[in-house]
């Protein structure tokens, strides 16, 4: 029935297919749908620039505006991926610059992204609008210079977490008078900013919904870009403290009043540096808060914390450091009803301390959190019977990463492993898309995920299981994996190669510090071409013995239309 | 921790070997790492010191013998349960990415001297959660001194020729102050630099209690000893 819709209207239709694994799916039904589809398309998100090349990327997809990239595997954030691995952007840019792909917006994550490549970018695309870079390194501020200067429409620059070069102060200067379609600027991650620039900013751009300032805005400055900007939506402070020398009072005053005036902030962030005294200024938008990040505020715990989370009752997501401990959780608990993300990062990420939260405070949470569905939890201890619980209270969890920060750690209590209480975690919470496993570990816990986790997306392992047959009841149970990273676990090559052609349902795999050896990989890599399987090897290139039954330190295997990669660095082997 | 139900064994050799080269030394350099039957080693940091009678990390202390039976000798887990201070060796654990943990590490590198020592030395005071611990890396890297500590009072004496240091340090305001009086992260955020004076110079910062703990310390001579 459909063969006989014109063109026109089937991509009408398809307009209102928007997330783009439904828009993948439509394109497998015909021949004719594929072909509409494909020319439809605009949003493409390709999540291993090495499975594909930007060639067929235009190829396939010419009407493309919104492009988001992922590079660097999941476990480079943690430092187990050598710095020159890959994944830069450039190839991308450039091969996008001589098509004649109107660009809009460019979404990148562990990306290596050079200047020129933002110069590229900015001078190639009249109607570029967007740029989010996440965890990106390889760039200065020379080349955020080029996007300020040259991208005319500009409405959205977020810079989450980058390693950027800060050289001259100047970029924030290079937006023109003429810039007044700004909507969302993060800089959170940079040292500096001009501040004179950031305010003359502010003041042109009234469609300005969210503005996350870095440690270099201090209180002041602070107060006087809300006066300008009272219909933020989302904020992300600066530095939070007043100067003991300046009048205190007055630039207190000052900021409860311009803060009042803020009534449709919705989303806080920031206080990377805090004076608890000024919090005060703040409570007046606590009640209309639904999202609240606190977790790189080291300066405000103990009772102005408390404080603080009482007056905000409508908070959807939370994410807070450790401070806020066992009992602050339960004060959560029963002030945050709506609560449905719960982040809580160690405030001693060397892990050479404590953390000041345990199972009691997740029970707590999930007792009086019924609709929580994300959760990262850096603890000292867990128990299976508060797993159990959790797992009756909460039974609608998308994603569950648990990090005990002594990653062996039984149950303290009954001094078994977490199997019990992480199977009954997968077991009750059928929609689970993502989950991080720790705590000591059997074969067990992956015989439960196998059988119950079937909408699992991504897992993630470290320190856990005991022979072969875990990571194989994983392998063969969990039909919808796409990312499975593994760390420091007992799984060879056995487990490895016993259904090869998984792999190809599979984004990647990444394997570190296991019992996989260089035999195994090259016997994968020989039976599935359509895989690049990496071996990373940092030792000198020497000593390798390149013997088989070698144990491989570093391997990282994914699937991919476009062979090798040519990019690849001295200490990045692709077996073929 | 039950080592027997740790079955993973990271068989890193790279990375244990990276961590054993550039394992932190405080010793004066020059000075060879000597291993004790128990596996313990001197000349690495410690994260307190086992001549004050601290029930801190007694039962890691535990843990890693039985370590040493299990043959996981360079086991990075196992040394790191020796101490909390070398949990931190573990790479990538706990999995936190670099830029909240460089928000998160305030690093704070001061000098200490000691009177008669031809140079200085430099230690991180973010890496100690007590006075203690301090006192016992100071005693690691000046090596000739052990710890006696009595009432309030901190001090350190070269047991060769009864020598007593008292542990100063120049606050903020440029004061020199004796170390022990605030509580520890109130320490840490004001102190600039620790000199250890002798304390036949410190005279005139805390007279009274000095001359106390002169008494006593020659009264607990003739006891048995802290250690």
């Amino acid at each position: 029935m459909m063969n006989y819709f014109p063109d026109e209207v089937l991509e009408h239709v398809f307009d209102f297919v928007t997330s783009h694994r439904d828009r993948n799916a439509v394109s497998l039904v015909c021949k004719l749908w594929y072909r509409v589809e494909r020319f439809s398309r605009q949003r493409v998100f390709i999540g291993n620039c090495y499975a594909i090349s930007p060639e067929r990327l235009i190829d396939r997809f010419p009407g493309v505006k919104a492009l988001t990239l992922k590079g660097k595997p999941h476990f480079a954030d943690f430092n187990l991926v050598p710095q020159d691995w890959g994944g830069y952007v450039q190839p991308w840019i450039e091969a996008l610059a001589r098509s004649r792909i109107g660009l809009e917006e460019l979404r990148l994550k562990r990306m290596v992204v050079s200047d020129e490549s933002l110069d590229v970018l900015s001078r190639s695309f009249t109607n570029f609008k967007s740029l989010v870079l996440v965890s990106c390194e390889g760039f200065t501020t020379d080349g955020l210079e080029a996007i300020a200067a040259n991208c005319r429409f500009l409405r959205e620059l977020d810079l989450q977490e980058n390693e950027i070069e800060e050289k001259k102060n100047l970029w924030l200067g290079c937006f023109p008078d003429s810039c007044t379609s700004l909507v969302s600027l993060n800089f959170a991650c940079l040292k500096e900013i001009n501040l004179v620039a950031l305010e003359r900013l502010v003041a042109r751009n009234p469609n300005l919904k969210s503005l996350k300032l870095n440690r270099a805005v201090p209180l002041e400055a602070l107060q006087r870009i809300l006066m300008r900007a009272p219909q933020l939506v989302d904020l992300g402070t600066g530095s939070f403290v007043l100067d003991r020398d300046s009048d205190d009072s007055e630039t207190y005053r000052k900021l409860r009043g311009t803060i009042l005036k803020c009534r449709s902030i919705r989303n806080l962030s920031g206080f990377l540096e805090v004076a608890p005294r000024c919090l005060p200024a703040i409570y007046p938008i606590c009640l209309n808060l639904t999202y609240l990040n606190l977790s790189y505020a080291a300066g405000i715990h103990g009772s102005e914390l408390i404080k603080l989370i009482r007056l905000c009752g409508k908070l959807q997501r939370l994410w807070i450091l450790d401070y806020i401990g066992d009992k602050g959780l339960e004060i959560v608990a029963s002030t945050c009803k709506d609560l449905q993300e719960l982040r809580v990062f160690p405030s001693d990420p060397f892990g050479a301390g404590h953390a000041a939260v345990t199972e009691t405070g997740l029970v707590a949470i999930s007792s009086g959190c019924p609709k929580l569905n994300s959760l990262l939890y850096f603890c000292q201890q867990m128990t299976n019977a508060a797993l159990i619980a959790v797992a009756k209270n909460c039974p609608n969890f998308i994603r569950f990463r648990l990090c005990i920060l002594d990653p062996t750690k039984p149950d303290p209590v009954t001094m078994q492993p977490l199997d019990e209480g992480f199977g009954a975690i997968v077991q009750s919470s059928k929609r689970l898309r993502r989950l991080s496993l720790s705590g000591l570990l059997t074969d067990r816990v992956f015989l439960y995920i196998g059988m119950y986790a079937e909408q699992l997306e991504m897992l993630s392992i470290a320190f856990a299981g005991e022979s072969d047959k875990g990571m194989l009841y994983v392998l063969n149970g969990c039909k919808k994996l796409r990312k499975l990273e593994i760390r420091d676990s007992p799984f060879g090559d056995m487990a490895l190669l016993r259904d090869v052609g998984k792999y190809e349902t599979m984004r990647s795999l990444w394997m570190s510090s296991c019992d996989v050896t260089l035999g195994g990989c090259k016997t994968l890599a020989k039976q599935m071409p359509r895989l690049n399987v990496e071996i990373i090897n940092e030792n000198d290139q020497m000593e390798f013995a390149h013997e088989d039954s070698q144990k491989v330190e570093k391997m990282y295997l994914y699937r991919t239309l476009v062979g090798p990669r040519k990019d690849a660095p001295e200490f990045v082997w692709t077996l073929v | 921790m039950s080592p027997e139900n740790r079955n993973y064994m990271p068989e890193s050799d790279v990375v244990g070997l990276n961590l054993k080269e550039t394992e932190l030394t405080l010793g004066l350099p020059g000075e060879t790492r000597v291993t004790t039957d128990t596996g313990v080693k001197f000349g690495t940091k410690r994260g307190f010191s086992e001549t004050i009678d601290l029930n801190l990390g007694r039962s890691n202390v535990k843990c890693h013998d039985k370590v040493c039976d299990d043959e996981l000798e360079n086991d990075v887990l196992g040394g790191a349960t020796k101490s909390l201070t070398e949990k931190a060796q573990l790479v990538g654990w706990p999995p936190v990415r670099a830029s909240r943990k460089n928000v998160m590490k305030s690093c704070k590198f001061i000098k200490v001297a000691v009177d008669g020592a031809p140079y200085l030395r430099k230690v991180d005071l973010e890496m100690y959660n007590s006075y203690q611990q301090l006192l016992s890396a100071l005693e690691d890297m000046f090596s000739c001194l052990t710890i006696r500590n009595y009432l309030s009072e901190r001090k350190l004496m070269d047991p060769a020729n009864g020598v007593e240091y008292v542990a100063t340090y120049e606050d903020r305001d440029g004061d020199w102050m004796l170390v022990g009086d605030v509580p520890w992260k109130m320490f840490v955020e004001s102190c600039k630099r620790v000199r250890l004076m002798k304390s036949s110079e410190a005279i005139g910062l805390a007279p009274r209690t000095h001359k106390n703990v002169q008494a006593q310390l020659r009264k607990s001579l003739s006891q048995a000893s802290l250690e």
